[in-house]
């Protein structure tokens, strides 16, 4: 999914856990079905939280990619209605 | 209404319940809910839903915290004795979650104020200990079209069900009118295990949030009972009446009656 549009775009460097999953899942209430948030994080525990989290609330889960030594990027597309 | 840091962090555990989420606190703060009663049962849901940052918590209660009520009324304490029960509830839920508008009513409830005392609300929470008081709340929910989240408690144990006017079954499906005074025993004359009230009103506290957020199935048509010494939860069923004086086809009650006089409360 190289080039997928993005609808909505979360920064949340410096952001721990829990609250990394707090609002990502509030960024993604903000966005309809079928539409791509893409989230920013630095914790390193939260790049594999958040894509699990985001799998069990019935979303897809498209790219989590290490872009340098402390930042993840992770695309998930919307899958079902709040 | 965007949430501050402060409300991430304390309603944190709900925003990431997929049947919660952000837009669900949202509704929970938009809520207005009023419970009768701040003893037993009053206690309990008014300190969940407090915790849960229900907007508004209205408590009708004219009574005045004793030695005796802090065996089982979570909300008060040594240093509330002597006060009204609904300020002194009030003080303690805020202390809790100032997010929450509490409404202390210092009044007893009647059957001239009720209708104008619960307009304002969404949910009506009966925490009361007599069987007049019962059923002039449902007869006024039943009137007022507003759901009702009733709960009872007897020595070792509880009864929950949720009314839902127009929807289901009301109190006088299950029993026409209340019983004389003097048959059934009151708590302060049979006694009542002080954990009790706190496992009936956490499920009556769960009712309304289940309501207010719109998930789940409620308790309605369903009467739970709760037996502490055998430890069971029954369900037992409540058909609607169609011939049932407050909510069936040809309503015989019209307006509603008052509370004798020698009902007492606890």
């Amino acid at each position: 999914m190289e080039g997928a549009k993005i609808d909505k775009r979360l920064d949340i460097k410096g952001v721990v856990c829990p609250y990394t999953l707090v609002k990502s899942k509030l960024a993604i209430e903000d966005i309809e079905v079928g539409q791509i948030l893409e989230i920013l994080l630095d914790y390193p525990e939260a790049s594999e939280s958040i894509p699990k989290a985001m799998g069990n609330y019935g979303h897809t889960v498209l790219k989590v990619e290490k872009i340098n030594p402390t930042d993840w990027v992770i695309h998930v597309r919307k899958e079902v209605a709040d | 209404m965007d949430f501050t840091e402060e409300q991430l962090q304390r309603y944190s555990r709900h925003i990431i319940l997929p049947e919660v989420g952000g837009k669900g606190q949202k509704k929970i703060s938009g809520a207005k809910v009023l419970i009768v009663g701040a003893g037993g049962l009053g206690c309990p849901v008014g300190y969940y839903l407090a915790a849960a940052g229900v907007g508004t918590l209205a408590l009708v209660d004219n009574d005045e915290v004793e030695l005796s009520n802090l065996q089982r009324q979570i909300a008060h304490s040594v240093r509330t004795l002597g006060m009204k029960k609904a300020d002194s509830a009030k003080q303690t839920f805020e202390a809790l979650n100032p997010d929450v508008n509490v409404i202390a009513i210092k009044e007893r409830i009647n059957s001239r104020n009720i209708l104008d005392l619960i307009k304002d609300y969404d949910i009506v929470v009966d925490g009361t200990d007599n069987f007049p008081t019962r059923y002039l709340i449902n007869d006024a929910c039943v009137m007022s079209r507003k759901p009702l989240v009733s709960g009872a408690i007897f020595r070792f144990e509880g009864q929950v069900t949720t009314i839902m006017p127009g929807e289901g079954p009301c109190y006088r499906c299950l029993f026409e009118e209340p019983p004389p005074p003097g048959l059934v025993p009151s708590c302060q004359e049979a006694g009542v295990l002080g954990v009790l009230p706190g496992v009936i009103g956490a499920l009556q506290a769960t009712e309304v949030l289940k309501l207010i957020l719109g998930k789940g199935k409620p308790l309605m048509g369903q009467l739970l009972i709760y037996d502490a010494l055998g430890v069971n939860f029954r369900k037992v069923k409540i058909p609607k009446n169609e011939n049932c004086p407050m909510c069936g086809k040809e309503p015989k009650i019209k307006e509603l009656s008052d509370i004798p006089e020698q009902y007492c409360s606890l």
